[in-house]
């Protein structure tokens, strides 16, 4: 009995292999025993030496990672469409590895009993088996994965082979833009402009006879060796350089050093006489080994789908990995990593904006809010953020908001789809309270600040630390002077958001035991964030906001800030400085190695150096609220 | 009341079955508790003038669907109100196979049997099936039901200036999740949407302290 479910799972598992090939009676048999299985994230899926289920798994939303827990390597990282969990059916043994939610997912679980049989009858299903077999076998254990993009061009390709970065196969871009020879060059040019490409294929009677690059036009058409408008064919690159699609990272490399070329074509048999199937630039190799952040920085801004960042990101992860392990400063990796998230929000805007039916009818800046506004935010956290728009006349307001609401679901809904988890509190542009022209920004600010109930600080708290994503600055200049001028009317807000400042408890307790979290999923265990890092964070606010220092959004820049402006303070000031940086640091390596925000520290894993480096840091914290206690006579208003 | 109730041993053989599933009050984990996920497309909103067009619901065991096990009928029907076809798209006389009211509830209850009924803005649903059962001289539903409109709200941050809405569609709930709308408006589809929805909702409120069945069902 076909049902609505079935019909949805096997419209799903039809696009994959080894599904792909299998006619629609033996699918529809299969899709209708399906198991759909959901899974939290970092829940287990299956343990090593755990007996086999008695089914096998794709990932129809999500991301599933295969580890071996002993040295707690990732081996395989499973997306949407891949297959994993088949081998020990096949080879009636236990699990060998553990596969673990690496995000929120949903699972077909797909009964083995059903699908042997299947698999049997089916040549093509038997040879992808196979294949996916030996490239697990070949090498179970890869260790040295670092720096490879999980990226894949073709996304019918399934993902789940294991192999040496060196061995990896390189990955072309398959959406050929070719013209004939007898094309113009200003034609030629028009199109690469239009398609932002940088390499156009020439192809005669289908077969690839040369290429032409943004180099050819620089040395052959700007110095005026050729008009633009005479053909393709004068400065084309000649014969063309050509491979077969098997090609590896390292023998791109090779070929390219070689001839000292860009560009390869991959064509079916691998020789000029066959039609072209796509080009590997030097880009893509670039990209395919990943470790490079211009490279992702050029990668982010060339694609137009906000899937493609998401894969992007992947391998931002990765780099952050390894600047950590490398101990590399922690002000730079999170200059670097900001960069990179910058990018990455900036794209998404740009792409929901093309995704509107008009361009933005006024200015507007896209504002980050919290710690992505203090550039703070080196793991996905919650999206906060907010937009402001150029004041219109009153007739226009109505029409203006609703296009913005509009453009900023797009954005919030694909920062979602990056990796940025919805804001519990809906405190995200999408909002029609975040989402304000400047007068109404200005009148809120002004409520917020004269008004300083709990609520307002916290708001003001959250807010003060925008930063400009996307758009107009001079916006967001006007914004903070208007908070500027404001604070000065109203002084006593500063106390209130010092108070503020001091509502989370100093961290050490006492008998000098760290104060642990009582109840709840995070019981005995430290809560980083609001504990210390947040008495940090809020400190510096309210310190630079009483010196009307704008445009420094950053805690441990405000710091550094700060002890230049009140040199009597100074060491106090670059110890706090020192501590977030440390603390954040901390966060991140906890947060990478448990696959979460990092904001809780099981106390008992943490080895005796790093619980000292952590109570020196909370020294700072003391010190930093009882200096502000005294500078705001805070006790006045306790209570 | 009780005019027209019926003495217990009146009642048919399936619905004894169904009651004495719940005689032993059982407390099991919430890990072993059983869901019936359920949706109904009706001619209507009004409980005694409208009927119930199909009914499809899918079973969650252990954070699992089982697409072999799922429920999905389509009811023979008297009345009809056109008005309404726009919105399921089922035809009166359409294609499918319809069997009667009364067969329906059968295999209804032979379905839900004990476990914890989950549905959104469910007291519409339950509105529906019990008006359908009183109908024919049976008493309402035992199951405890859970409503997705309600504890998704739970999932929610409360706050002085943002506060949540006061209520929440199904759409809004698959978008705010990104779950495919394929299938919506149909019964079947709009229970396995409300499915995701809801192991999604269990996931982010698991980590509350206070977290259980009965912290659910306030």
């Amino acid at each position: 009995m076909k049902n609505l479910i079935s019909e949805r799972v096997a419209d799903f598992i039809k696009n994959y292999p080894p599904f792909n090939v299998l006619d629609s009676k033996s699918l529809f048999e299969l899709a209708e025993q399906v198991l759909i299985v959901y899974k939290e994230k970092n829940s287990i899926i299956f343990n090593v030496d755990e007996p086999q289920h008695s089914h096998f798994y794709m990932v129809h939303k999500g991301a599933v990672t295969l580890n071996n827990p002993t040295n707690s390597n990732i081996i395989d990282y499973c997306d949407e469409g891949d297959i994993f969990g088949l081998r020990p059916l096949f080879a009636n043994e236990n699990y060998k590895l553990e596969a673990r939610a690496h995000e929120e997912c949903i699972l077909y679980g797909i009964p083995i009993d059903i699908f042997k049989p299947i698999a049997k009858k089916n040549d093509q299903v038997t040879i992808f088996l196979m294949e996916s077999f030996a490239s697990n076998t070949r090498n179970p254990y890869a260790k040295n994965q670092k720096g490879q993009l999980y990226d894949n061009e073709d996304e019918e390709e399934v993902t789940t082979e294991v192999v040496l970065p060196d061995l990896q196969l390189a990955s072309y871009s398959k959406k050929l833009v070719t013209c004939s020879t007898r094309t113009s060059i200003k034609k030629a040019a028009d199109i690469m402009s239009k398609k932002k490409i940088g390499s156009l294929l020439i192809t005669s009677k289908d077969l690839p006879v040369g290429i032409i690059t943004d180099k050819d036009f620089r040395n052959k058409v700007i110095s005026g060796e050729q008009p633009i408008t005479a053909s393709v064919k004068t400065v084309m690159t000649t014969p063309v350089i050509t491979y077969p699609k098997n090609l590896t990272i390292t023998q791109a490399q090779m070929a390219m050093m070689k001839s000292n070329i860009s560009h390869l074509v991959i064509t079916e048999d691998g020789t000029p006489n066959s039609p072209a199937l796509g080009i590997l630039s030097k880009h893509d190799v670039m990209v395919s080994l990943g470790d490079n952040p211009a490279v992702l920085v050029k990668a982010i801004k060339r694609t137009s789908r906000i899937k493609k960042i998401k894969q992007i990101r992947k391998s931002v992860m990765v780099l952050l990995t390894g600047y950590l392990e490398q101990n590399i400063p922690l002000g730079l990796i999170a200059k670097i990593i900001s960069e990179l998230n910058d990018t990455c929000i900036k794209q998404v805007v740009e792409i929901s904006i093309v995704k509107m039916d008009t361009p933005p009818p006024v200015k507007f800046a896209w504002l980050a809010l919290g710690s992505q506004g203090r550039s703070e935010q080196l793991l996905h956290t919650d999206q906060d953020n907010a937009l402001v728009f150029e004041d219109v006349p009153e007739e226009e307001l109505s029409k203006t908001t609703t296009y913005f609401l509009e453009l900023s679901k797009h954005i919030t809904k694909g920062l979602n789809t990056i990796g940025y988890e919805y804001c519990p509190a809906d405190m995200m542009a999408s909002n029609p309270k975040w989402c304000l022209s400047l007068e109404e920004w200005k009148n809120k600010l002004s409520y917020w600040i004269s008004n300083p109930g709990p609520n307002e600080v916290l708001m003001s708290s959250i807010f003060f630390d925008y930063s400009l994503a996307f758009g107009e600055r001079s916006l967001l200049d006007n914004m903070s002077d208007h908070i500027f001028r404001t604070v000065k009317n109203y002084p006593i807000f500063l106390v209130h958001l010092a108070n503020g400042a001091l509502q989370s408890p100093s961290p050490t307790g006492f008998f000098r035991q760290f104060v642990v979290e009582q109840d709840g999923q995070h019981k005995d265990s430290f809560d980083l964030k609001s504990r210390a890092l947040r008495p940090l964070v809020d400190a510096a606010r309210v310190l630079i906001l009483s010196h009307s220092v704008k445009a420094i959004s950053n805690t441990w820049e405000r710091y550094e800030k700060l002890a230049e402006l009140e040199p009597n303070n100074k060491e106090l000031y670059l110890a706090c400085s020192y501590a977030t940086k440390a603390l954040l640091k901390f966060r991140t390596r906890q947060g990478l190695a448990n696959h979460d925000s990092g904001r809780f520290i099981q106390l008992d894993q943490l080895s005796k150096q790093e619980k000292m480096k952590l109570k020196r840091t909370f020294k700072a914290i003391k010190e930093i609220q009882e200096l502000i206690t005294l500078r705001f006579k805070v006790t006045n208003i306790l209570g | 009341m009780g005019l027209f109730k019926r003495t217990p041993k009146n009642l048919p053989e399936f619905w004894k079955t169904y009651e004495s599933l719940f005689k032993e009050t059982q407390s099991k984990k919430f890990n072993d508790q059983i869901f019936v996920v359920l949706d109904t497309e009706t001619t209507g909103f009004s409980f005694e003038d409208d009927r119930i067009l199909s009914i499809g619901a899918v079973k969650i065991t252990n954070e699992s669907i089982s697409v072999q096990e799922v429920f999905d009928i389509y009811l023979e029907q008297e009345k009809f109100n056109k008005e309404t076809v726009h919105v399921h798209g089922l035809l009166k006389n359409g294609q499918r196979e319809c069997i009667s009211e009364i067969l329906a509830l059968e295999k209804f209850l032979a379905y839900v049997g004990d476990a914890v009924i989950v549905a959104h803005h469910a007291g519409f649903d339950m509105g529906m099936l019990n008006t359908a059962l009183v109908r024919h001289g049976l008493p309402k539903l035992k199951n405890m039901v859970l409503d997705t409109g309600v504890i998704y709200k739970k999932t929610l941050i409360k706050s002085y200036l943002v506060q949540p809405k006061s209520n929440y569609t199904l759409d809004e709930l698959a978008e705010k999740f990104s779950i495919s709308r394929k299938d919506r408006h149909t019964a079947l589809g709009d229970a396995y949407i409300t499915a995701v929805a809801f192991l999604k909702i269990i996931s982010r409120l698991k980590e509350k302290k206070n977290f259980s069945l009965k912290y659910l069902l306030r």
